[in-house]
């Protein structure tokens, strides 16, 4: 086998322990998005045309709320703006590649392939073949996405509507921010984020996720600056 | 807005935020200040997301021991934290939650 094939299969391996994680999230995302009024093809396509699950979860819920267009697009980017955060952090392990590899890539840096993909430059640096293993990483996650998407369009009818299946959102974002809070200024930024979330709950066209995440970047960033 | 052009966008939008760096690698130095911000942006957002859905699930501040979306994310903030696990943590939470809602007779 060589180099670039199995450097793809390292990554779809490592990729694979996250994956299970990410099905069931699937599932409910695509049952939700039935629940919220969206048609199944606009459900589906949103899977690969935004191709990001926190996002399309909350675009969702806005739908239900029939929340403006303008105001859920805010929030999509106000929601996926971490995903800058992974592009610095990738960006000196790909600057040699051609663009058509950086543009694929950049498509597929999901918040998992991202935490596979990123341990392994950490750990390994530049390698010859490191963006294959990071395409298998990506890729093992996009086909999963869409078929996980897919069958929960398919089975959303008969999940149980009483069920509270929105809230593995907040679930699944409590065990991503948990080991994040290393220290004051991160804690004060997702406290203070949280209490102004709750403040401002009222605010016209659902404003009050975006003022609430500004207010926690600056407080986190003013209280690391003062250190 | 249409939802086609909704999704369009908020594609676009995200596409954009995640080549972002990739691109400008090189080209253009990155501001200290935003690349110190770009850290809270994770625990910033995501913690916007959790408090309304713990301490508001019907859109009024509860905070009591009847509120079981809060019972069942204490108790997921204790697995979170003790075990970094995100697949316990998403059962142990939806266990608990359902299990509430079970004994007082609303599943």
């Amino acid at each position: 086998m060589s180099q670039a094939s199995k450097s793809f299969w390292a990554g779809v391996r490592a990729e694979f322990p996250l994956l299970i994680g990410v099905f069931p999230f699937g599932l409910i995302y695509g049952a939700l998005a039935l629940g919220a009024g969206l048609a199944p093809l606009e459900a589906q396509m949103m899977s690969s045309i935004v191709f990001a699950g926190s996002a399309q979860f909350i675009t969702a819920q806005l739908v239900r709320d029939a929340a403006p267009g303008l105001i859920i697009v805010l929030t999509i980017a106000v929601v996926n703006l971490r995903h800058m955060l992974y592009s610095a952090a990738v960006a000196p392990y790909l600057k040699h590649l051609p663009r058509r590899w950086k543009t694929v890539l950049a498509y597929l840096l999901t918040d998992e392939a991202y935490a596979v993909a990123g341990l392994h430059y950490e750990r390994y640096g530049l390698t010859p073949a490191g963006h294959w293993f990071f395409l298998g990483a990506g890729l093992g996650l996009w086909t999963t996405w869409q078929i996980s998407s897919a069958l929960g369009i398919f089975l959303g009818a008969a999940l149980p509507s009483a069920w509270p299946l929105d809230f593995a959102l907040p679930l699944t974002f409590i065990a991503m921010v948990m080991p994040v809070l290393k220290d004051k200024p991160m804690l004060a930024a997702a406290l203070s984020a949280g209490a102004v979330a709750l403040l401002a709950q009222g605010l016209p066209f659902k404003l009050g996720l975006i003022v609430a995440a500004l207010v926690g970047i600056v407080t986190g960033a003013y209280l690391e600056s003062r250190r | 807005m249409n939802i086609w052009l909704v999704m369009l966008l908020g594609g676009v939008l995200t596409f954009g935020m995640r080549i972002s760096f990739i691109y400008l690698f090189g080209r253009f130095e990155i501001p200290a200040v935003v690349q110190r911000a770009l850290r809270f942006v994770p625990p910033a957002v995501l913690s916007a997301i959790i408090a309304p859905a713990l301490f508001m699930p019907d859109n009024t501040l509860d905070v009591s021991l009847n509120n079981y979306h809060l019972m069942a994310g204490v108790v997921a903030i204790l697995v979170a934290w003790r075990t970094k696990n995100t697949l316990l943590t998403i059962i142990a939470g939806m266990i608990t939650l359902l299990a509430l809602l079970a004994v007082a007779g609303n599943v």
